[in-house]
Order: structure tokens, then sequence, then C-alpha cells
């Protein structure tokens, strides 16, 4: 029997489909799924005592505070930085190019020591910071921003860099010759251009730093209150054998995790879409071809 | 308002890409920078437009000295080969944009914004689509759009980079004729860049052609099809025959007119295919040829043929076709109307009819 179905070109929709389900469950849904079960152990009211205790409310703060403000540094400065790595030719971009990478390599604790060597108040950089303008980086909040920036710096930079290479260098032109300034191409004419994709690293580096632990614990100094991330009092509860406990922490992430993501998303899927929502109806063909590729001199 | 550039000399690295170039365009007249890829007429036109900046010489807009002014303060409209439209913003907005970004003293009012870019949209018979956006046109649409938003801030010069290089041919024409309407009602100094000789000499009331980084000629289209200054002009203008002097045979004599003195040396003779006429039966100064294909649509009928190898082209009228009724391998001789000379490739042309063709 023919069924229906679209026509595709490549066969193993069914084969594909199913594995990327069972894919998703296995890694995903089911353990998740389980934590949720083990929560449910607690009635509502336990539940809710355990997670708002004050403690936990301090480490929720400082979780998703720091991380907030580590991916929105990254958002501005990881533009920044991709948009000198794409658009300048200068000796040693491809060095800089792959230095970008870095964090993504090094094993968290190593980036924590190596930052909280460098801030403390007898480091390098730490002594002058505190000597001269008494400011205390390492084992404060700032210290945990300091460790979520340096980890989740690559997100921003590589989802934004191959946006900016696919901008025209004609369209800033155009803007120009119309009497646009610098500042009004940024904001009017590039930046739009961006932002779906600004979007994505930035909520590809706030989910990291919500869950990041490794480099933040060496230099956090992990006060109760102060500077305790929700991670780490995970951990802490764990040793002292209060699975229910943790569990109750893990759930809670989760869940303010879901919903910022899935907001993110939205967004996302708003400024993406916003432009594209009618069907293509003419012509698809002719989007031109790369315009930079034509030489100055032609 | 006039455009205006003396003396301009452009290098990228050790290519120099312009050489020294002059050009005066009046306002009303449309323009065509014509030549082949590499000739420096983009960036040419570029320089005019402040995108890029110049060695040596002087931009002038209304005999005013313009060198250094940046673009956006130029006020020129320009339209690129790829449209360049903002893809973010629907066609009112992209129409919209260089009204936007003014300062807020000269911004006009959101209602005179709307009525300006929907009777531009109306110019360009594309006010229908000003919701839609840039990906979901076609590339004639996208073009005209384009245009429309480079007239919204009222431009004194509108320069245009290879237009209708990324459309088909028949929207091409369309186009073209359309640009030069428009030209006609907006009273401002055009110019556009093209390789293509066709489109050239079609819309422009003045043609410019350029190779190598500087201008070979400059003239009507008639002017530069019919009168060529130099060898360059006449091959990239048309189709051409081209007789050097080495070649020995009946027209050797030919390309050596009386008087020239020159010998043997570079001369070189162009003679276009409906200049000249085919023969049945020999005659003095007649080249032996052999037709080798006859092709024969349209008003004229194209007849290839071959002298030493060599092949030549001729057109005939179709009346001249009947007369001769030619057929493939036959021998036939042939007679010049008209012979161009250039003695070497910097000399002036001399045009001459030879007396001896009935």
């Amino acid at each position: 029997m023919k069924s229906n179905r679209p026509h595709r070109v490549l066969p193993g929709f069914n084969l594909s489909l199913g594995y990327a389900l069972v894919y998703l469950s296995l890694l995903v849904l089911i353990p998740l799924g389980g934590l949720i079960a083990k929560s449910a152990e607690l009635s509502l009211a336990e539940f809710w005592t355990l997670a708002t205790s004050q403690r936990s409310m301090a480490s929720y703060r400082i979780t998703f505070g720091t991380s907030l403000l580590a991916a929105s540094i990254n958002a501005v400065f990881g533009l920044i930085v991709a948009w000198v790595l794409v658009r300048y030719e200068f000796p040693g971009r491809r060095f800089f190019d792959a230095l970008v990478d870095l964090p993504f390599a090094l094993p968290t604790a190593v980036a924590g020591i190596t930052l909280t060597t460098l801030y403390a108040n007898t480091g390098w950089l730490g002594q002058y910071i505190e000597g001269q303008w008494g400011f205390k980086i390492a084992f404060t909040p700032w210290g945990i921003v300091v460790a979520l920036t340096f980890v989740t710096m690559p997100f921003v930079v590589r989802t934004v860099q191959p946006v900016i290479e696919d901008i025209e260098a004609e369209v800033e032109e155009a803007a120009a010759t119309l009497g646009a300034t610098r500042w009004q191409t940024f904001w009017r004419v590039l930046l739009p251009g961006v932002f779906p994709a600004l979007l994505t690293g930035f909520a590809l580096a706030f989910s990291r730093a919500i869950g990041e632990f490794g480099s933040v614990i060496f230099i956090a100094g992990n006060i109760p209150l102060v500077s305790e991330i929700t991670p780490l009092l995970i951990i802490a509860k764990l040793e002292q054998y209060d699975l229910i406990g943790a569990t109750v922490l893990a759930v809670v992430m989760l869940v303010i995790s879901f919903v910022l993501l899935l907001s993110i998303n939205l967004l996302q899927w708003w400024a993406a879409n916003r432009h594209r929502s009618e069907a293509r109806e003419l012509d698809p063909g002719s989007t031109g071809n790369p315009a930079n590729t034509q030489g100055a001199a032609a | 308002m006039s455009i205006e550039v003396k003396n301009i000399t452009k290098r990228f690295g050790s290519f120099v890409a312009l050489d020294n170039v002059s050009l005066e365009i009046p306002t009303g007249e449309l323009v065509a920078l014509l030549g082949p890829s590499g000739c420096g007429k983009t960036t040419l036109l570029r320089i005019i437009a402040g995108m890029e900046s110049l060695d040596e010489g002087q931009v002038l807009f209304h005999g005013e000295e313009a060198t250094h002014v940046e673009a956006r303060e130029r006020n020129v409209g320009f339209v690129f080969q790829h449209y360049a439209l903002f893809r973010h913003m629907s066609v009112f907005e992209n129409v919209a944009f260089g009204l936007r970004v003014k300062p807020r003293a000269q911004r006009p009012s959101e209602a005179a914004i709307r009525d300006k870019v929907m009777s531009l949209l109306k110019l360009v018979q594309l006010d229908w689509l000003a919701e839609r956006y840039p990906s979901q046109l076609s590339g004639g649409q996208r073009q005209r759009i384009a245009l429309a938003r480079a007239l919204a801030v009222e431009p004194k010069v509108l320069l245009l980079d290879e237009p209708f290089g990324a459309l088909d041919t028949q929207v091409r024409k369309e186009l073209r004729r359309w640009l030069r309407r428009l030209h006609d009602e907006m009273h401002i100094a055009s110019v556009f860049v093209t390789h293509d000789q066709e489109e050239a000499l079609e819309v422009a009331d003045r043609v410019v052609v350029m190779n190598k980084g500087h201008i070979e000629q400059m003239g009507t289209p008639d002017e530069v099809y019919t009168a060529p200054a130099t060898p360059f002009v006449y091959k990239f203008l048309g189709n051409v025959n081209v007789f050097h002097s080495r070649l020995k045979g009946p027209w050797a004599k030919v390309e050596q007119p009386e008087g020239d003195g020159k010998g043997e040396g570079g001369s070189t003779a162009f003679v276009r295919p409906h200049e000249i006429d085919i023969l049945r039966e020999q005659r003095e100064h007649a080249l032996a040829a052999t037709v080798q294909h006859v092709q024969a649509i349209g008003p004229l009928v194209r007849v290839e043929l071959t002298h030493e190898s060599e092949i030549i082209e001729v057109e005939l009228t179709r009346d001249r076709h009947l007369e001769l009724q030619l057929n493939a391998g036959d021998q036939v001789w042939l007679l010049p109307k008209q012979v161009t000379v250039f003695a070497s490739a910097k000399a002036e042309p001399q045009r001459w009819a030879p007396d001896w063709v009935i």
C-alpha cells in the first residue's frame, strides 16, 4: 500500500526517527525521569521545605545569578572576539582563533586552580586588584563569575563566528551610502542579523555555566550563603548520605533550567523566523552568490 | 549634480587598478563604464561612491572637492550587483532605512516615511510586496527594491555596479529599459558599470570603455561602435575580423594603405562581419576563402569561412544570400567594403573604403 507520506530523497525516516527518540530517552529522559520519580517519595510540603531552605535559596541565587552574568559578559565580549577574528587580518589570527577553544579542552579543575592562583590576594593579578582598589575576586561570587566566563567563552564565539562570516561587506556599504552612521549600521543592520546566533550562544553558555562545578569550587571559597553554588550543595548533601535532599535540589535546578532554556529557545525561534514567516514563493534559487567573492578591481 | 574625477590613480599592492583616469559626467547623463573584468571599472565606481580610497587624484561633485568626504555624506545612491538588501527587514523597511537613519531633526514623520516608501514602491511597481522579506523575492524584484532603497534618500548621483549582472536575459532586458525611463524622470547623473557591451550601448547616453586601468574611449554608443578609437575597443564591441599584416596573401596589400610607409611591422586591419562582401568569381585584391558553415537565422545570414586556416566571419543580408546560394565547401572570394587599420596598438586608426570594391 502506498502511503500518502511525502516522498523523501533519503530513505530510513522511520529508522532514524526511532533511533533518535530511543537515544534521547536513554541518555536524557530516563535519567531525569528517575530523578523526579525519586523526589516523589517526599510529600509536597516536605519537598517545598527542603527546596526553599535559606541555604538552598542562596545557592540558587548565586548559581543562576553568576551564570547569567557570565553568559551576558560573554555575549558582549564573545561577539567582539568573533567579529575581530572574522573581519580583521592580523598576525597570529589563526593562533588566537585556536586559543578560543582552549577552555573546552582544559580540565575545568585546572582552570579553577589557575584562576584562583591568579586572582587570590597573593596572586599575580589579585594582589594588585585587591591592593590597589580593595576589590576581592577570589573566594567571592565575583570569582565564580570569572571562572564561568572563562569556561563558557567558546560557546558564544563559535556560534556567532559563522554567522558573521556570512554577512556580506556590501550590506555595511549599502547602509553607509544610505546615510547610516557606524553605530546605526551596527545596531540596525548587523546586530539583528547576528542576534539569533548570539542568543543560541548565550543559551549554551548559560546552561553550561549552571552545570559548571570543577572550576568554580576552587575559586569560589564555597562559603555557605555567600559563594556556595547549588551543584556543590548537592555534592555536600550526597557526602552526608542525604540522597533525598540532593535529589530535591537537582529537581529544582532541572525545572528552573528547563524553563529558562525553553524561553530562550522560543525567543530564538521568534528572532530567526520573524523574516521567514511566509513560505518562499518566488525563485528561491536566486539568493545570489556571496558577493564578497567579487574582486575590488572587477 | 555633475561628477568629475581628475587624474585618479589607485593601486592594490603592486597592481595598478586605475592609472591616471579622468572623467566628467554632467547632470542628467546616463554613463556606462564598460570593460572586461579587472579593468578597474568597479573600483572607479566605488571611488566615486566613497567606498574606496584613492592614491592620487580628486573627486569633485558639482565642482566641489569631495575626495575625502565619507560615503554616508556624499548623498549617492548605490546599487550592488548582489542587491545587498537587509535580510531581516521587510521590503518596506529596506526602502525606509535611508529615511529612518537621518538625524532626528531631518527625519520625516512616520506618515511621511510611509508615503515616500509607498510611492517609491509604486515607481518600481512592487508596492504589493511591501510586507515581504527579501528572501521571498526573485532576483529582478530584489534589484528593483534595491534601486527604490537607493532612491529613497533622493541621491544626487546614482551609481550602479553591474546592476543586472546576476539576472537572466529576459529580466535583464526589461530592467534595462526601465532603468532608462527612470533615469530620464530623475534628472540626476547616473553611472553604471557593466561588462555587457549590448547593455551599455542600448542604455547609456555615453559609453566609457575601460581596459587595464585606463580609459580607451569615451563617446556616444554610436561613436564607440562605428568609430572605435583603439584595437581593444574594436574587439570588445561587437564581432570583428582581424587581419595582421604578417598574414601574406591578397589582403596583405590592403592592410598597408598607400603612404603609410611603416612597412609590414605590427599593423592590424579590422573589418566587421557586415563590412565584407562575398563574391562567386575571383577579382583583383579579393581573398580566397572556403565556406565552412552557413547559419541562416533571423534577418542576417552568418557565414563562417576559412582562409589558410584563419576563420573569417561574414554577415550577409537575406537577399544577398539568396543571390549567392552558398553551401559549405564552396570556394569564394572576399572583398572588404570598409577597413580600419591601426599601424600599431597605440596609433590613430585610419578608416578607408577600398576604391576597388564594386
